[in-house]
Order: C-alpha cells, then structure tokens, then sequence
C-alpha cells in the first residue's frame, strides 16, 4: 500500500509540475513537450487506477499520434519568439477569465465530500480481472447508440477535414500510379530503322 | 536444482523482476550486437562480397570492436544544439524499444509481465520510438536533421494506422489482447497460424513494421543520398550507437511480433503431423527464435534488394493501398469469426 501512495505521489507531482511547464515554458516546442510528458504521467496514474485500457489507449492516441502532429507542426511553422510575446497582453484578459472560470468549476465539483465518495466506491479488482473486455461489454450494449453516434460524428469531421484540404489546381504535373503502371514499352520506345551510312 | 529454485523463490519480488529484466535485456543486446554483423555479412554476400572478416575468426569479433570504437569516441554537442534535448533524444528512443519486451512472451509462462491488454501496450510504445528521432532532429538545429525528423514523424503516424488495422485483425481472430493467448489461439498445425487467415494483414503488419522502423526501402528520415544522415547527421560516438541499438531493437521486435501473432510463436511447425515427436527434442523457444530470425533476413534481403521509396510514393502506399485493404480484410475476418468459419475460429484448435 505504501508503495503505491509513493508511485501516485511520484507521479502526480511530476504530473503537476509539467503541466505548469507547459504555460510557463517560453518555447513551444518545449511546451508541446512538456504535454507530451503530462499525457503520459496522466497515463501511468490511470494504470494505477486499474484502468489500464485508458490509460494506454492515451499513449497510443494523444502520445503516439496526436502530439507527434502537434511537434510536427510547430516545428514546421518556425514560430518567432517575440512576435508571439506581443499577443500576450492582448489575449490576457481572455485566458484570465477562461482559467477563473474553470478554477470556479473545479472549486464547485470537487467538493470534499464528493471525493471522499470517490474514494470509498473505488473497489479493487482480482488480478485476472480484464479492464479491456469489461469496457469493451459496457459500449457495445449499454451505451451502444451514444458510442456509435460519436463514432459516426467522427467519421463525418474525418471526411470534413479531408474535403476542406482538397484543393483541385489545374496544371499540377503529379502522376497517377494507374496510368503509370500501365505504360508499355511500345508507348515509350520507337524502334527506327536507317539506312547503314558509309563514310567515303 | 531444487536448492536454485528454493534461492530464487526467497528473493524479493523487485529482485526477482530484476533479474528476468537482466536476462533479458543482455541476449538481446547481444543479439542486437550480432544482428549488425548478420546484416554486413548477409548484405555483403548478396553484393558478392565477404564483409568484415578481419576481426577474430571470419569477423566474428567485429560488433564487440565497433561498440569499443563507439564508447571511446567523443561525444560532439555542436554550439547550436539544444544541448538537453540533444543528450535526451537517444535516451527517448531506447527507452521504449527495450521497454516493449516486458510483455513479449518467449513460451508458455516466459513472460516478464503477462499483462491482459499486452498487444495495446507493445502498440503504445512503439508509437513513442518516434520522439527520440523528432527531438533528437529539432534539438540540432540543422536543417538536414530537421527534415530528417519530420518526415519520419509523418512516416511513423502513417503507418501506424495500418500496424494497428492489422493488429486489430489478430485482436478478432484470438478474441485476445494477450500475446499468450494469441499463440494459444493458433495452436494445432502450421495451417491454424494466423498467417493463412490473415494473409494481407500478415504481409502488410511486416511491410508497416519495416516502415516504422525507418529501414530501407523505408528509410527516407535518413536518406543519406538527400539529406546526409537525416536525424542523426551531428551525432557521434554512444550518443549515434544508442540510435542504431534502438533501430535494432526494434527490428528484432517487430520480427518477435510477427512471429508471436502469424507464425504460432513458440508453436512447433511439425505439431499435429508425425514429425511432431522426431523435433520434441528442441525447447519451444529455439522455435520462436528460428521464426524470429527468418523475419530478421528479411529485413536484411529488403535492405540489399530495393531501391529507396519516393516520399510521395511511401505516403500514398500507407494511406491509399494499405488503409483501405486492412479495413476490408477486418470485415472478412469479423465474418469469419462471427461464422465460426473451420478450422481457424471454431474454437477447437486441436
């Protein structure tokens, strides 16, 4: 027991500390970092929970895929510095009031009796006891229609962001495997007979 | 023996991790080490020449002075390098190369940790593999590392959509996330391994495999014809060797894979037929060991075989041909499974 009051205590603290980094941190590319680094604490305290389809599924999507595209793009846009220091007055009321507001909420839901609640319904499970099918029964009976709406709802932002990027421009000179593959040497080569000159 | 295993069974359970860890990260560096020398001799042979036959008897000494090369080299961090990221990079990168074997099982019950969702958390990591060459491109701030570092990034994302298609199609074959439980899956005969089932997920989990750890013909974050050494152009010494211990660790990991979920793991080829009793003298794991090697010449003959993919050609092969032949190979195995198709997924294995 000790020992995992001292992995959730590890980890939260380097959870916490990271996630500060991620706004205090003047470089982008170290606060995406720094995400990175909060997604993966998050993961391993979800682990310690027993829930440990969530919390690899959250390495997976947003460490393994989501933040790899994050990196890739801030690193492709060489944002300046000092540019980006100029917006910070203006955009200063607006994030004060978005962290108030959440700060509030926080405040409201996470009351002590609630979480002394929280603490009392958490049961532990048997070792053999399989976190992925249990999850895996309650979506596809009990909350089979708000999961595959969201599924579809998904799959329609997929196609949205697909057509939005597709821009047909006239004249590109990109090449179509189809037509590539089918080329013949007959199409490409022409076989010219001439006449055997002689140097007199 | 007893008087060992009454040792063992008396050391803390940290101690006893610790040690299966030991043993299994020393053979697999080992391995790693050897895997280098296979690929220059194997390459060599194919390009009809000898490779390194100087150090100890036909060169069988040359790894163990490379790696003294390498560790007795100078670290270079150039002045514009972000010097943190720079050492942390390598770091990154092996990290979850080792890290995946935890779950890899070796025979029945040669697990480190044999966890319930083992096929998600080998995915997991391996999808991490790919900051230590992102970090390691930006931190040093060169252009050819950068591009090095970008282009595997969208590599990497590429075709782990389709290593995960594929990975959920031996999910709904063994009814499993559990790796043992896959190879149990497929225990009767070389016919019941899910490489006859799962055929295009088989080859196209070993093609994506290939493409995720950046080998030829994949190797376009290197692409040392374009852009020098790609990502790791301005390391040197261990700093450089820890790259190529990940490349390789990975590489062995990814053959380990493809064994464990298509060719029956541990299983022995001959089970069911009358060979069965003559090979019962070979421990299941030299059979695991055998498969694994087999995907690993593969590796090396793609690498002495095909030219260097196109960048536009490798993205469209990923998302264009891959994606969707992997979703349409799932419904048929879901069908299957479903139906309870003989004499993969009736459930009696044999």
């Amino acid at each position: 027991m000790i020992f995992e009051y001292i992995i959730f205590y590890l980890f939260s603290g380097i959870l916490l500390l990271s996630s500060t980094m991620v706004v205090v941190v003047r470089n982008p590319v170290f606060a995406a970092l720094f995400l990175v680094l909060s997604f993966f604490t998050a993961a391993i305290l979800w682990v310690t929970m027993q829930a440990e389809f969530l919390g690899i599924v959250l390495v997976l999507v947003y460490v393994g895929a989501v933040m790899v595209l994050f990196l890739f793009v801030i690193m492709m846009l060489n944002l300046e510095l000092s540019k980006l220091k100029q917006f910070y007055h203006r955009y200063m009321p607006i994030g004060l009031l978005v962290a108030v507001t959440m700060a509030v909420e926080l405040i409201i839901v996470l009351t002590p009796e609630k979480l002394s609640q929280l603490q009392q319904s958490q049961v532990s499970h048997p070792a053999e006891y399989n976190n992925t099918a249990e999850l895996g029964r309650q979506l596809y009976t009990d909350y089979m229609y708000p999961f595959e709406i969201a599924a579809v709802i998904l799959l329609v932002a997929i196609i949205a962001a697909i057509v939005l990027t597709m821009r047909r421009r006239p004249g590109t000179k990109h090449q179509d495997p189809g037509k590539q593959v089918l080329v013949q040497a007959k199409d490409r080569v022409k076989v010219v007979s001439i006449d055997v000159e002689r140097r007199d | 023996m007893e008087f060992l295993i009454s040792i063992w069974e008396m050391l803390p359970v940290t101690v006893q991790i610790l040690m299966k860890i030991v043993a299994l990260v020393l053979p697999l560096m080992l391995g790693v080490a050897y895997l280098t020398l296979a690929e220059r001799k194997v390459i060599g042979y194919m390009q009809v020449r000898v490779g390194p036959n100087r150090v100890g008897f036909k060169g069988i000494l040359q790894p163990i002075a490379d790696a003294l090369k390498l560790l007795m080299k100078e670290i270079v961090i150039p002045n514009p390098a972000n010097r943190y990221l720079f050492i942390i990079a390598p770091v990154m990168s092996i990290m979850p190369a080792l890290a995946a074997w935890a779950v890899i099982p070796f025979d029945e019950g040669m697990v480190i940790a044999n966890i319930n969702a083992g096929l998600l958390y080998v995915l997991a990591l391996t999808s991490l593999g790919v900051y230590g060459v992102i970090i390691a491109g930006w931190a040093s701030n060169s252009k050819y590392a950068l591009l090095g570092a970008l282009r595997s990034a969208a590599q990497v994302v590429s075709y782990e959509i389709a290593m995960g298609f594929a990975l959920v199609g031996v999910i709904l074959a063994a009814g499993s996330l559990n790796l043992t439980d896959i190879v149990q899956g497929q225990s009767g005969s070389a016919l019941h391994w899910y490489w006859l089932p799962l055929l295009p997920l088989f080859v196209i989990y070993f093609i994506a495999g290939v493409a995720e750890t950046n080998r030829a013909p994949f190797d376009i974050a290197e692409g040392e014809s374009e852009i020098v050494a790609g990502f790791h152009v301005d390391y040197s010494g261990m700093a450089f060797a820890i790259f190529f211990l990940a490349e390789y660790a990975n590489m062995i990991l990814i053959s380990a894979l493809a064994a464990l979920m298509f060719l029956g793991g541990w299983l022995s080829p001959f089970q069911g037929t009358p060979l069965e009793s003559v090979f019962s003298f070979v421990p299941p794991f030299m059979w695991l060991l055998a498969k694994t090697s087999f995907f690993l010449f593969c590796f090396l003959w793609f690498r002495a075989t095909f030219p260097r993919y196109r960048y536009d050609q490798i993205m469209r092969l990923g998302w264009k041909v891959f994606i969707p032949i992997t979703i349409f190979w799932l419904l048929v195995v879901a069908f299957c499974v479903v139906n309870k198709m003989p004499i993969w997924f009736d459930g009696k294995g044999a």
